[in-house]
């Protein structure tokens, strides 16, 4: 067994490097390789392309949909989703003198009762622009109550909207009230004056949806009066959304609410959680009595109370009528928000601070611009993310609740708050204008969600590693 | 497992809240239950101003007349009355009695107007008085309470010294501030007067046996009653306080409560519930005001005259509000007040524009041409309320489509909305006027130069000199001519803008009869219902 | 210790004044009073009221006359329900906010820091994807919009059973608070999950739980001495301020549920700029807020020993 001898000879000399070989990946940056890690993340670009498209929305989808969003169609109000629709083009409305009874007598006594009113009529054609119902005279009565219901009528109880009364002497009635193309039940129930005698007779009418020459070409569905003639029936407005309490067209409506939602949800959140951040690092960084002072300063804010400064703030900044308001009110909260933010992120600092490698940095002589950028902020981002992801629909809430009790933005602007708040009233009847600008708010909500959770991921520093 | 899911089964029934199929009505023992929109504010009748006081003290006070479920005079604690230009004397019945026993007498209702009149107390509706002689005085501190023009002859007859002939001052004796306040009591109570249920001493229907603030409260029969046999019901439990609407519904449905007013966005729903749901109109008018101040463009009169012209009340009526019972608006002066024999408005129909947008062209070029050039922007303020806010969003687009006018709104809370009607930073304002009492005067003064609601500040002396006819004279067909005349006044000079005549919709428990509505008083006034079998 | 919470409670005495002297210069900044009503009086009337609730003063004297008056704890008579003394509305209704409140929070931290536990645990699991579903619902959907629902849920199960289940609207008994509270908390209870969640996730890669995994501990023990013990501490942080802002913020809840409680009669005071209301509620918020802030800055130290208290 031979032992294996080297010598010298065996060797060749290296010649002198500068630096070593490198064994390792391309060095990146914190933010680069958080970067890199979001792109990875489906959830998070989903949600980016989701925020994007909302963006599009917002400020392409106007020119777009050419649709005046204040401009009013009372003939269309509170319509549910629905395909293009024609309607009847008529005369002008002409108000109609009724029937009515020269020399009438009124009963002599109340009579116990009476029979039911007869030959129960609807007079001319009946149209969305009015509904005109007569009947013949019902001796020992003194007046008739003109009922109209949406559903047949099961019993005396059930008889729907009491339209209106009228005296012994007038045997019609004109319906006008907010008549859409549908079956009316109306029923005619005889009084004495005042209380109504239990018998009644019903009608099925369905008007026709109408339109006026003058109306059409104010709207702009045709060129000329001389385009159509009375009796013609014309293409109206097309409200692929349906419309609101006023029949503007919701579509319209929820594009420009997204400027001032967005705007409110988006950009009031990132400033006060900035102001917060830099406000609770300092005070959880520096800590001691400036720490204290800093944060009895922050209790100072938190207790104000929210709404009466939101009234002085608006009037600081001197909002006149018809000015939307959205800036002092992003001022508002702004200013008034940052406290919650800022006592999260001390806290964290608070416990950071103690964490050994912290210490350990310290002692290699990081500076403390560079424990903050690098240490302390990276291992905050979690909480502050989450915290961000919630502000936004916080934000679109305190602006709904202003709308709600008239400190909000002055109508017509809409915002999704607002038009939620006026959904909620209608939800059962006309749901649609609860569930538009709600689903828009979940979806902005859940994009920031899911992205604050992809950036939490790409950020967390103790993820790296995993990788 | 089976006898597990039993015993769980009971334990849930046991647990849960226990009012098996309640029911808002109960016959045995005439009881009904209903919600109210509010706590109310103030039970002190000398300061009371607001509805829901004024509903919960008109089932538990009465006055020297109270009105019918027809709305005509009929005697409360006064049993007759004499009436002349100079005197009103008032005969009480003698077994008026306190809740606490003793008489209702003259002194309490001479002691509860001087008190409504102190400075110190500082009612907002001592005006009412100022019809008494040196009322106004007193209340300006001028002179002292017991010179009061009403003194107790004897402890039954009242008597009234007027300042001037007063029409209807025996229909003002109806109102809340008129109610009578027995001096010991108040004394005792000090600050404390009509703060709780025992705080208050009452001498109506009904008395008030808990008041738990902001949750509810009670209302049973009052045994010491005079006119207690006509009285029906035991109990009228309020047992909710809120003014969601839709909450207020959601209870009806759930058998909580008799009675609910409904509004546009609710009564689509109690249709789907197939409940008879009941009109009402409530009397009282809407309107645009115009700020008249020199320096505001609306104080131009072709200006008011074209948006007068484009208004369609029927529009508003039908397709804006959406609501039966309500009326078009024509005139400040609504349709239920009496003329001099049938009711005013047929006697004196109310002058109509013809709506026309060419007209109102016209009238708009002549504008443009007296103020020098294009209109400025105008600033409509409204309140805060949906109602209000909808029907500025109509009024602007209205505006914009018809005339070209731009229209910018301005939603203000409750007070800083008063305060910037006061000082005229404004040019037009949505308003509304409930009556006080049942005389055409309610409402016709309000644009009088020296009313103090006319805060848009129009001053036309022919119409002051009307209103002053109407004031000071009690020959009906003189003061109803005069009111006329105004009518037309107002019309000609597009004073305001009557929008509507505000109507409301309701649901009643089918068991419970007798319930009135009413234009003055306590409304709804549940005195003589019942709930029947 | 004692020392530093005497400390604690005299800068919260302090911030109180601060609090009350900004309140009451805003609301004298804000147009309108609270006199002014629908139907304009006269002057001489103006002159009665001004000269009966003290406004007639200049704003100084009326301050320190607030200031005096405080300091023995009397808050004087409200505006709008003239015949009551601010000292009682706060103490008939703010009982009830209370109550409401502790009960919205109690759902909200317990179903919080469950749910935030289950979702970091099965991470990308079933549990926390509906969870993280539910959650976002919960946060976009705004309060009114869930009380209504709420409410309108209570009369279905209601018809359903032709029984009073649960009551629809009022207050008494432990029936009536469930959905209120409910409806209150559900917010809170989304946020305090999804920071319980990234607060879990963050603990979990802590050294002391790889030690004490490598020590041998039970995966039981990990879980509730360390874990979730340092997980909760950012949930600690929020939960004071969220506090405060659902005893205050149940305006809309309270009225949908007809409660008594004072949010509603908050609400009412700014909008009828009834002075003597909003100090004395703004005064006493205040001072249940910075109290509540110290409570927790007391407990985050003996939850989180590193943390020491100056």
């Amino acid at each position: 067994m031979s032992l294996f001898q080297p010598d010298a000879n065996m060797f060749e000399r290296l010649e002198t490097q500068d630096s070593a070989e490198i064994i390792a990946r391309p060095s990146l940056s914190y933010w680069q390789d958080a970067w890199v890690r979001l792109k990875k993340n489906t959830r998070a670009i989903i949600s980016l392309n989701i925020i994007i498209l909302l963006a599009i929305f917002t400020l392409i989808g106007p020119l777009l949909w050419q649709v005046d969003p204040a401009l009013q169609d009372l003939n269309q109000v509170s319509q549910p989703p629905a395909m293009p629709k024609s309607a009847l083009v008529v005369d002008p409305f002409r108000g109609w003198e009724g029937i009515t009874i020269d020399n009438y007598e009124p009963p002599a006594d109340y009579a116990d009762s009476v029979p039911a009113p007869t030959n129960v009529r609807a007079e001319g054609t009946a149209t969305t622009q009015a509904v005109r119902i007569a009947w013949d005279q019902v001796p020992g009565a003194d007046g008739y109550n003109v009922y109209r219901n949406v559903r047949e009528p099961t019993s005396f109880a059930d008889l729907g909207l009491p339209l209106g009364a009228t005296y012994g002497d007038e045997l019609s009635y004109e319906d006008r009230l907010s008549l859409e193309a549908r079956d009316y039940y109306y029923s005619i129930v005889p009084t004495d004056g005042l209380d109504e005698y239990e018998v009644f007779t019903q009608l099925v009418v369905t008007p026709k949806l109408a339109i006026t020459r003058d109306e059409a070409l104010e709207r702009g569905l045709i060129d000329s009066l001389d385009a159509v003639n009375i009796g013609d029936e014309v293409t109206i407005e097309f409200h692929p959304l349906g419309t609101d309490y006023l029949g503007r067209d919701m579509l319209a409506r929820l594009m420009e609410g997204a400027r001032v939602s967005l705007f409110i949800g988006i950009v009031a959140p990132l400033l006060y959680v900035l102001v917060g951040i830099i406000y609770g690092g300092f005070a959880g960084y520096i800590g001691g009595r400036f720490d204290v002072l800093l944060m009895r300063f922050a209790d100072f804010v938190v207790a104000l109370p929210f709404l009466l400064f939101m009234i002085l703030f608006k009037i600081a900044f001197g909002i006149g009528p018809g000015e939307s308001g959205i800036i002092p009110m992003l001022i508002a909260l702004v200013l008034l928000m940052w406290p919650a933010t800022a006592r999260l992120v001390r806290g964290q600092v608070l416990q950071i601070r103690e964490e050994g490698y912290i210490e350990a940095a310290r002692l290699l002589g990081a500076k403390n611009h560079y424990l903050i950028m690098r240490h302390i902020i990276p291992n905050t981002m979690g909480v502050i993310l989450v915290t961000l992801t919630f502000a936004v629909p916080a934000a679109i809430f305190t602006e709904a609740f202003l709308s709600f009790i008239g400190m909000g933005v002055a109508p017509p602007t809409p915002s999704w708050g607002s038009m939620c708040n006026e959904g909620v009233k209608t939800m059962l009847s006309h749901p649609h204008e609860l569930f538009f600008p709600a689903l828009f708010i979940s979806i902005t909500v859940l994009a920031f969600n899911l992205l604050g959770d992809g950036l939490t991921e790409a950020l967390d520093s103790k993820m790296r590693s995993r990788d | 497992m089976r006898r597990i899911t039993v015993i769980l089964t009971c334990l849930f029934i046991q647990l849960t809240d226990g009012t098996a199929l309640a029911s808002p009505v109960d016959f045995e023992n005439q009881t009904i239950t209903v919600a109210i929109t509010q706590e109310p504010p103030q039970m002190n009748s000398a300061k009371a101003t607001d509805q829901v006081s004024g509903l919960v003290l008109g089932h538990l006070m009465e006055g020297l007349v109270r009105y019918d479920r027809r709305g005509r005079l009929e005697p409360g604690v006064a049993e007759r009355w004499e009436m002349t230009d100079e005197k009103a004397t008032f005969y009480l019945r003698k077994n008026a009695l306190w809740s606490d026993g003793k008489p209702v007498t003259a002194h309490d209702f001479v002691f509860a107007w001087q008190t409504a009149l102190k400075p110190v107390t500082a009612s907002e509706y001592s005006f009412i008085f100022f019809p008494i002689k040196n009322a106004q005085q007193i209340n300006n501190g001028e002179l002292p309470a017991d010179k009061l023009g009403a003194v107790a002859l004897d402890d039954h007859t009242l008597e009234v010294t007027l300042e001037r002939p007063t029409a209807y001052f025996i229909k003002l004796t109806a109102f809340n501030t008129f109610f009578p306040i027995r001096e010991d009591f108040f004394n005792s109570k000090g600050d404390k007067y009509a703060a709780n249920a025992d705080d208050l001493l009452y001498n109506g229907a009904f008395i008030m046996t808990e008041w738990k603030h902001s949750a509810s409260l009670k209302m049973v029969k009052n045994p010491n009653y005079w006119n207690k046999d006509e009285i029906t019901l035991n109990a009228i439990n309020v047992d909710y306080i809120t003014a969601d609407t839709r909450a207020r519904l959601n209870l009806y449905t759930d058998g909580k409560i008799a009675f609910t007013r409904l509004d546009g966005e609710t009564y689509k729903d109690a249709l789907s519930q197939r409940f008879r749901i009941r009109r009402f109109t409530t009397g009282s008018v809407f309107f645009i005001e115009y700020n008249h101040r020199p320096e505001k463009v609306t104080s131009n009169l072709n200006l008011r005259k074209a948006i007068q012209h484009v208004f369609d009340p029927d529009e508003m009526v039908n397709r804006v509000l959406a609501v039966p019972g309500n009326l078009r608006g024509e005139s400040i002066f609504p349709v239920w007040l009496n003329g001099v024999e049938d009711k005013f408005r047929r006697e004196y129909p109310a002058p109509m524009a013809r709506y026309s947008v060419a007209t109102a062209q016209q009238y708009l070029d002549r504008a443009r041409e007296e103020l020098g050039g294009e209109i400025p922007p105008l600033v409509l303020l409204v309140s805060d309320s949906p109602t209000a806010t909808k029907q500025g969003e109509y009024m602007q687009g209205l505006m914009l489509n018809k005339l070209g006018l731009d229209v910018k709104i301005d939603v203000q809370t409750f007070k800083q909305r008063l305060a910037k009607m006061t000082s005229g930073d404004f040019d037009m304002v949505g308003a509304g006027w409930g009556p006080d009492f049942d005389d055409i005067m309610t409402f016709g003064d309000l644009m009088a130069s020296w009313n103090l609601n006319n805060r848009g500040r129009y001053n036309n002396p022919a119409y002051d000199r009307l209103v002053q006819i109407a004031m000071n004279s009690t020959d009906p067909k003189t003061r109803m001519d005069a009111m006329g005349q105004a009518q037309q006044i107002l019309f000609d000079d597009a004073a305001v803008l009557p929008q509507y005549e505000q109507g409301i919709i309701y649901v009643l428990h089918p068991k419970v009869k007798g319930v009135v509505r009413r234009v003055v008083g306590a409304d709804p006034d549940y005195t003589h219902a019942k709930v029947v079998p | 210790m004692l020392m530093y919470t005497l400390k604690r409670l005299l800068a919260g005495v302090i911030t109180v004044w601060f609090i009350a002297t900004a309140t009451f210069i805003a609301m004298h900044q804000v147009p309108g009073d609270p006199l002014m009503n629908d139907k304009a009086v006269s002057p001489e009337i103006r002159a009665n009221l001004e000269a009966k609730y003290g406004l007639d003063k200049p704003v100084t004297t009326q301050y320190f006359i607030f200031l005096s008056n405080m300091l023995k704890g009397d808050f004087g008579i409200s505006f709008t329900q003239q015949n009551r003394k601010v000292n009682d509305i706060i103490r008939d209704h703010f009982p009830v906010s209370a109550t409401l409140g502790v009960l919205a929070i109690f759902f909200a931290a317990t179903g919080g820091v469950l749910f935030g536990a289950l979702t970091a645990v099965y991470r990308n699991q079933m549990p926390d994807v509906v969870i993280m579903f539910l959650v976002i619902l919960g946060i976009s959907v705004p309060s009114f919009v869930f009380a209504a629902l709420g409410q309108l849920m209570l009369v279905n199960i209601n018809s359903f059973f032709g029984y009073s289940v649960i009551p629809v609207a009022g207050w008494g008994t432990i029936w009536h608070m469930l959905m209120p509270s409910l409806v209150l908390g559900l917010t809170t209870m989304a946020l305090l999950t999804r920071l319980m969640r990234s607060s879990m996730l963050e603990v979990v890669n802590e050294d002391y739980i790889k030690t004490a995994k490598a020590k041998g501990l039970s995966p039981t023990r990990i879980f509730f001495r360390h874990q979730l013990r340092n997980a909760i501490l950012p949930v600690i942080t929020v939960l004071g301020p969220q506090i405060a802002a659902i005893t205050t913020g149940g305006f809309v809840v309270e009225l949908v549920f007809a409660i008594p409680g004072l949010g509603r009669y908050f609400v009412q005071a700014v909008q009828q700029l009834d002075y003597t209301v909003i100090m004395g509620t703004t005064v006493f918020y205040g001072a249940f807020l910075v109290f509540m802030v110290i409570v927790v800055d007391i407990l985050y130290g003996f939850i989180d020993p590193r943390v020491r208290l100056s």
